[in-house]
């Protein structure tokens, strides 16, 4: 019988220590080879929409902080347009939608400074909820982690994501909290009581 | 463009998250299932890279850490592929990022404290973007083994880490090149975390004499697979691709 399909996905490799080598080359100290690390800069003057930042720390189960972690995320724009490959666009061509962040080698910390994005449509045709959507790398994770936030001043009851989460109890991980004018705090827990939750999707 | 939404991805492929042989994954795996959902818009739309970020030498690591005139020390090796779907079509236009030790196994990086030199001419980073077709190409040194605090006596088989755009966000993907015919490879704790050998297998590199630059530089073949997706995104509401 023939194949359906004539190849498998790579498998993932662990990120490592060294992700910012790759990644975040000015970050890490390596200059005159990139002129910027990638996604460094979301927001310019040009971009419309309400100025936020984000930002967190992602523990480990002992509730250390992740000092090699490299988070990137993906948004839409103010008005729920993704930048380019959207079908309903084009959205803001001063917002690319794509941030890139090593966390701090010190503290863990990460923080994002970009821009609320707006609802994006289920498959269904339902409106989801503002969200940004996450990806987590570093040494000992094996395969990146995919997640989301959404925020805490908006209205999350219905949304169609949210809502298929059996486990209710577990969708405040998925929340913001919000600790100041247009300022977002998100912490990921790899571990523990607070497990953030993660997706196969 | 395909733009519809992925095939479900095989974690069977992939190392599960908890892999104790592999130390510092026992406290960074998520313990909980993950929870499976239906790609939407946020996930099939992605980043989108032109070729007007990359610099000349970006995907040349002999030189684009190099003082004028100086080379980086070590063997001269062409890396090319393509990057490839589950349904065996090209991914054009995406980007490739990749990083590696020097040809010592030493990395470029203040929290590395492995005994052999840094090279003042290897950087260590480059990134291309695929052509029509998917493939890449781009020219570097073999990167030396190191060890690494694991068990008292680890040692990575030599490799180089690739991170991998598609064409949206949920095929993100990191992962690492070894090379044909390196014993390390079968001892090594990160390379074990992959449940089977085919797995294993599909991210070993081999030597292409067909690609080699004689009197120059020798070349390996490296294919990468990202996850298939189906051929329109809106297929109850929107026509076409
Ligand atoms: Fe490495």
């Amino acid at each position: 019988m023939q194949r359906l399909d004539p190849l498998k996905e790579s498998p993932s490799q662990t990120a490592g220590p060294y992700v910012h080598i790759g990644c975040v080359p000015n970050f890490s100290g390596i200059t005159g080879v990139y002129p910027a690390d990638p996604g460094a800069q979301m927001v310019t003057k040009a971009t419309q929409g309400e100025r936020i930042s984000v930002e967190g720390v992602v523990f480990d189960g002992t509730g250390t902080p992740l000092k090699d972690a490299l988070i990137e995320i993906w948004q839409a724009d103010a008005a729920g347009i993704y930048a380019l490959r959207d079908p309903r666009g084009p959205g803001d061509p001063a917002f690319a939608g794509w941030g890139r962040k090593a966390a701090d080698f010190e503290t863990g910390l990460w923080r994002f400074d970009t821009i609320k994005p707006g609802a994006v449509p289920f498959p269904d045709g339902r409106m989801m909820a503002p969200h940004i959507s996450f990806w987590i790398v570093a040494r000992g994770i094996n395969i990146g982690l995919q997640t989301r936030m959404y925020f805490p001043d908006e209205d999350n009851s219905a949304d169609p994501w949210l809502t298929r989460i059996e486990h209710q109890n577990r969708v405040p991980t998925l929340i913001a909290e919000k600790t100041g004018d247009g300022a977002y705090r998100f912490d990921i827990h790899l571990q523990g009581p607070q497990e953030t939750v993660f997706f196969d999707v | 463009m395909s733009d519809g939404a992925f095939f479900p991805r095989d974690r069977s492929r992939h190392p599960p998250a908890y892999t104790p042989d592999y130390k510092t994954s026992v406290v960074r795996s998520p313990q909980k299932a993950l929870i499976s959902m239906p790609t939407t818009l946020s996930e099939e739309t992605g980043p989108v890279f032109g070729h007007d970020m990359l610099g000349p030498l970006d995907n040349d690591l002999i030189q684009n850490f190099a003082k004028p005139g100086e080379m980086a020390i070590g063997q001269r090796l062409i890396v090319h592929g393509r990057v490839l779907d589950e349904t065996g079509r090209g991914v054009p236009g995406v980007l490739l990022e990749f990083w590696q030790a020097n040809a010592g196994g030493r990395y470029r990086h203040k929290k590395e404290s492995y005994l052999a030199p840094l090279d003042d001419n290897f950087g260590g980073c480059g990134r291309t973007i695929t052509d029509d077709q998917g493939g890449y190409r781009f020219r570097t040194i073999k990167p030396g083994a190191y060890p690494w605090p694991n068990r008292v006596n680890d040692w990575r088989p030599a490799h180089i880490h690739f991170s991998i755009f598609g064409s949206g966000f949920a095929q993100r993907l990191i992962t690492q090149m070894y090379f044909e015919g390196d014993p390390l490879i079968w001892r090594c704790p990160i390379v074990g975390t992959i449940p089977d050998r085919d797995g294993i297998e599909s991210l070993i590199a081999p030597l292409d004499t067909n690609n080699t630059i004689p009197m120059d530089a020798r070349a390996y073949k490296f294919d990468i697979v990202l996850r298939g997706r189906r051929s329109t995104m809106f297929e109850n509401r929107m026509e076409g691709n």
